[in-house]
């Protein structure tokens, strides 16, 4: 006989504590401040969806939106082909596997204001290696303090050194599950490399592939640290990304009501994209 | 097409192999003929799949050499040996349709459409998956996906050998035996070598005209299935196949006698020159029940539906007897038969009788 009861709930219980107190309700005061106005001392103003339209309308807001895409699509654009490809030429077996694994690994080990601060150093002119070499050896121009294009350059750089790895290796990890017999099949198939690569092991990684590039798009669409601390969203405003702006909104200015419906909007537009992305990817293995 | 003859065949999986131990192949010489149906059977571990690969070209031998004909391959990679190899388990391409598998080794070669229609018809037709045709190949059953990996193998005409490295592994077991029968008629439609690898014994002697068996990287006899059922020319060979496997038992020798537990033993014939251990073989199938005859205690009986498996003791060795219609209860005190002429002794192993004439 199976015996039924409630007791389940107990175990469940204390995750939906800790989620209330660390999502659930940080983000039900956030939705409370988007429709209210507060000059401090607790008197809030009803506002209902006035800060919306206000930041969507803003073109400020608009701005620091296109340069977050424009970055997000550039490192994607970057880290997903070149991850793949050093996956692919990373050897399956031997003594260079676990030297290779952690090389790559190295650079997500490191904190994310310590790479900002050390790219910062690194390639600040005169001070910095990047920074006195590009100027003083190569005789190239090269200032990200000042010039937007240099800061470009370099906070895309960073990423791409800071998070490659990551593709790297989900790819790498679909890669080496993938049966011997695959290949000596392909061989007999006479299978060019590139068919190889197409019809076997595309395939084969296709699943990590889509989380690689799920949370490269989410951990980039929200960068936040690496870039702060790396140009502080300058020269001007040419890097400020969208949660820089937030922060400047929300810590800066104060503005808690349009931080907040900024915070929603930009939580939705995250939401969206990587729920399109993932019915996109997924809906051929229905 | 053609005859594949292997020449001094030795490998080993160790760059310096000191003794026969480090071989996982030793010293093998054989020779398919063109259109054959073979099977290669062996425990795991036998090196029966690494004798595949070597003569697939996924595997490059330690020493000797692989002939096509009149060609040597050895150095040749898989794509230039006209070869097809069916997997353990099914390897497709998931992303194709079933058409699109069928027809990719014909692409690759650079064959014509109309050929490549006519061919993937043919052997859509064969193999009873036209109706799947334009289905992506994922979804498919285990034994449709290994359908089609054969299929790759098969719409090339011009293959030398098609090999089957245990197929029917991942296979239901009722499905087993229709896909079995199907190689069975694929074989001789196309009249193509074949080369079935297997463990099991049942898959071998179905599919193939000559079966080889091998042990420890040593092949120890070649023959059809009735030639290794009826006059096994290893122990190993009596024991591995028939169920339940050819009685081993211990016995001494005197002049041309054999003496099992203070019985004499009439033999099938004279010992041969041989020399080494000596043991009887007997299969189960040849012990009878009789009134005179060896005395024995019978100390289990399974009814196994077509017949008894009877297993008795005379003195302190074990042996099996089958029995058609009636068996003894366990427990009771019979007398036991050998049937001379097929009856034998090996030495270390060997065969060591031959038939009277």
């Amino acid at each position: 006989m199976r015996t039924e009861n409630q007791k389940a709930w107990f175990f469940v219980l204390p995750v939906l504590f800790l989620v209330a107190f660390n999502a659930l309700l940080p983000m039900m005061t956030v939705v409370n401040y988007s429709v209210q106005e507060t000059f401090g001392n607790n008197q809030f103003f009803w506002e209902g969806l006035d800060w919306f339209e206000q930041i969507l309308r803003s073109e400020r807001f608009q701005a620091a939106l296109g340069r977050q895409f424009l970055f997000t699509g550039i490192i994607l654009a970057i880290e997903v082909p070149l991850g793949i490809i050093i996956a692919l030429s990373m050897p399956r077996k031997g003594f260079w596997v676990p030297v290779c694994l952690v090389l790559m690994a190295l650079p997500m080990l490191i904190p994310w204001n310590v790479v900002g601060a050390m790219w910062n150093i690194f390639a600040l002119p005169k001070i910095g290696m990047l920074g006195y070499f590009m100027n003083d050896v190569l005789g190239i121009h090269y200032d990200m303090t000042q010039d937007p294009l240099a800061a470009w350059i370099t906070i895309i750089v960073m990423d791409v050194w800071h998070w490659t790895s990551l593709v790297v290796l989900l790819c790498y990890a679909g890669l080496v599950s993938i049966p011997d017999a695959y290949y000596q099949a392909a061989k007999i198939d006479a299978a060019s490399p590139w068919s190889v690569f197409r019809y076997i092991q595309l395939p084969k990684i296709k699943t990590v592939l889509t989380i690689a590039i799920l949370l490269r798009f989410m951990d980039s669409f929200n960068i936040y640290t690496e870039p702060f601390v790396l140009t502080g969203g300058g020269p001007g405003n040419s890097t400020t990304l969208l949660s820089i702006d937030l922060v400047k909104i929300a810590l800066g200015q104060f503005d808690l009501g349009p931080a907040a419906a900024m915070s929603l909007i930009y939580f939705a537009i995250t939401l969206a994209v990587s729920w399109v992305f993932y019915v996109v990817m997924t809906k051929d293995d229905q | 097409m053609a005859e594949i003859k292997l020449s001094h065949l030795r490998h080993s999986y160790l760059p310096n192999p000191s003794g026969p131990d480090d071989y996982a192949l030793k010293e093998i010489d054989l020779t398919w003929r063109d259109g054959g149906a073979y099977a290669l059977l062996g425990p795991s571990g036998c090196g029966k799949s690494t004798l595949l690969n070597i003569i697939s070209g996924l595997l490059a031998p330690s020493e000797g050499k692989v002939f096509f004909g009149e060609q040597d391959v050895t150095t040749l990679a898989p794509n230039e040996r006209n070869i097809a190899q069916v997997f353990q388990f099914p390897v497709i391409y998931d992303t194709m349709t079933v058409r699109q598998n069928l027809t990719f080794p014909l692409k690759n070669r650079g064959v014509d459409e109309a050929t490549i229609a006519r061919r993937v018809s043919e052997i859509a037709e064969m193999l009873e998956v036209t109706e799947m045709l334009d289905t992506r190949a994922a979804g498919l059953s285990p034994d449709n996906k290994q359908k089609i990996s054969m299929g790759r193998g098969l719409v090339r005409d011009d293959v030398n050998v098609v090999m089957f490295d245990e197929p029917l592994t991942v296979i239901d077991p009722h499905l087993k035996w229709k896909l079995r029968s199907k190689l069975k008629e694929l074989h001789q439609r196309v009249q193509a070598t074949m080369i079935y690898v297997t463990h099991d014994q049942t898959e071998a002697l179905t599919f193939a005209d000559e079966v080889v068996v091998m042990q420890d990287g040593v092949v120890v006899q070649i023959g059809t299935p009735v030639e290794l059922f009826e006059r096994p020319q290893h122990t190993f060979v009596g024991h591995f196949i028939g169920s339940p496997g050819m009685n081993v038992l211990p016995c001494d020798l005197k002049g041309d006698r054999a003496i099992f537990e203070g019985y004499d033993i009439t033999l099938e014939g004279p010992l041969t020159a041989r020399d080494g251990a000596p043991q009887i073989g007997i299969r189960p199938e040849y012990i009878s029940v009789t009134s005179t005859g060896l005395p024995a205690t019978v100390t289990k009986v399974a009814d196994v539906g077509r017949h008894f498996v009877i297993d008795a003791i005379v003195g302190n060795t074990k042996l099996k007897a089958v029995s058609e219609h009636t068996a003894p209860d366990a427990g009771s005190s019979v007398h036991l038969t050998f049937k001379p002429d097929q009856t034998r002794v090996y030495r270390d192993g060997w065969i060591a009788t031959e038939a009277r004439k």
